[in-house]
């Protein structure tokens, strides 16, 4: 332990931790569009941003674990209280998860550097944009305790795994037309696999900040349309 | 104004009975320690020493060093009753002085040992109802008797009371036992509050209580002082078998 604990209020003390989770957010965040706009530009020393930006959001995570166990073994939290702590664990651990895929992007830039070049794929930045507005939304879900907005988050999911997919099959065209083009082809593939993993890790916070709200879970429910009278708005 | 206590092999007996079997121990300023432990673990012996509460008993038998500050409290010349100043004492049953207003209840110390009068007084009594989060509450029947009050005002009138004479050191023991938990809510918040301007040890059963409020706790067991720390660490990853199989409801 490196400082003593100074006992505070729980109320204090569950501000204090919304206000990490949402600091460890926004670095997620910037890690993801800084990773694909290091993959764009060809940038690597963004690259190597991206690198360092993860092992900062990483010891966030422990931080943020340490207080929640803490605060469990202290106050023995109920109710929203408790649907607090444990979601703010489960939502920090995926967006520790958003920052290692950011890596996996932010690496495969050099893979991608002094190969026969292919023109852009607007796949991946619409990708990118959807996921981080996925979790950009989930986040504005849980500041506002708005459920509706949350769930909405959780039915955009499918328009990224559309698009993962169509970047695939166009991907696989350039492969049977050039095979000194699989290497880099499987690079952008699995830069869409990371996207597409990021979209996913978004539904969850989605999910898991709608439980936070409610009180009533809504994982894999959607695609049942199991989830109130409006299910249907979004598909 | 608060200040810290140290105990160097502090031990209590009654008759043939050692209930507190050597205890060292540093009670910081400005932060709450809390003490665990069983019934019977010599929890409670070891608050009343801490005021030489035991100077009553017969039977009983104190040695060691209880430091206050840098001065030993069983020293030669120390006045017992200038000491319950300096370190004040909340019980677990709310005892307010029954046949008094809460006004006299608490300028009766201050006005006994001469610490204020006229203006000053009823300066005081403000203060301190307002520390312990009961004047709103009275401000309008400071003549009223002290027993019309519920029992999470008596106590925290005896709390009040308590800092009426500007004590370095609060002891409570079980403050919040005999009370419902939404008067134990509002000991605990004033706990959190006072810890400001006071060191404040507190005896508890109640372990979530202990967690909730302190920065430091001891666990006791059979008179010996098994584990203290930060109260963090403790209720987490305690140190030591005993401790985890007491916190955990494990124990015997």
């Amino acid at each position: 332990m490196t400082a003593p604990r100074e006992a505070r209020h729980l109320r204090d003390e569950l501000d204090f931790l919304r206000s990490q989770l949402l600091e460890m957010a926004g670095l997620a965040e910037d890690l993801v569009e800084m990773a694909v706009a290091a993959l764009v530009a060809n940038d690597e020393e963004k690259a190597d941003a991206v690198i360092l930006g993860d092992r900062e959001l990483d010891a966030m995570e422990v931080e943020i674990e340490d207080a929640c166990i803490s605060l469990l073994a202290l106050h023995q939290p109920v109710a929203r209280d408790l649907r607090l702590i444990t979601m703010v664990m489960r939502i920090s651990n995926d967006l520790e998860r958003v920052g290692d895929h950011g890596v996996n992007i932010a690496e495969s830039v050099r893979h991608l550097d002094a190969k026969p070049p292919l023109h852009r794929f607007p796949q991946v930045e619409e990708m990118a944009r959807i996921a981080q507005g996925m979790l950009a939304d989930s986040l504005d879900a849980f500041v506002r305790r708005d459920p509706e907005l949350a769930r909405a988050v959780c039915l955009r999911d499918d328009r990224v795994d559309g698009l993962n997919d169509s970047l695939f099959r166009s991907l696989l065209t350039h492969m049977m037309e050039d095979p000194r083009r699989i290497g880099i082809a499987m690079s952008l593939i699995l830069v869409g696999r990371n996207l597409e993993r990021v979209a996913d890790l978004g539904t969850n916070v989605g999910e898991d900040v709608y439980y936070l709200v409610t009180g009533t879970s809504i994982k894999h429910a959607q695609k049942l349309g199991e989830v109130g009278p409006d299910h249907a708005a979004g598909g | 104004m608060a200040e810290q206590m140290i105990t160097r092999d502090l031990k209590v007996s009654f008759g043939d009975h050692q209930a507190v079997k050597g205890v060292d121990m540093e009670i910081r300023p400005r932060a709450v320690t809390a003490i665990i432990g069983p019934s019977g673990c010599g929890k409670t012996t070891f608050l009343r020493a801490l005021n030489r509460m035991h100077d009553h008993t017969p039977s009983a038998r104190v040695s060691g060093e209880v430091l206050l500050g840098d001065r030993d409290i069983y020293g030669d010349g120390v006045d017992p009753v200038e000491l319950r100043i300096r370190v004040g004492m909340v019980f677990q049953r709310p005892n307010p002085f029954p046949t008094m207003s809460i006004r006299d209840n608490i300028t009766f110390a201050p006005k006994r040992h001469g610490l204020a009068k006229g203006k000053a007084l009823d300066d005081l009594v403000e203060r301190v109802l307002r520390q312990a989060a009961l004047w709103d509450e009275v401000k309008d029947r400071l003549g009223a008797s002290a027993v019309g009050l519920s029992g999470g005002q008596q106590q925290r009138l005896c709390i009040a009371r308590a800092l009426a004479v500007e004590p370095r050191v609060l002891l409570m023991d079980e403050p919040a036992s005999a009370l419902d938990p939404t008067a134990t809510q509002r000991i605990e918040d004033l706990i959190y509050e006072l810890k400001k301007d006071y060191t404040i040890v507190i005896v508890t059963h109640n372990m979530q209580q202990a967690a909730r409020v302190s920065d430091y706790t001891a666990f006791f067991y059979m008179g010996l002082l098994v584990e203290f720390g930060e109260t963090d660490g403790l209720f987490t990853n305690p140190r030591e078998e005993r401790t985890e199989a007491y916190i955990t409801g494990r124990f015997g």
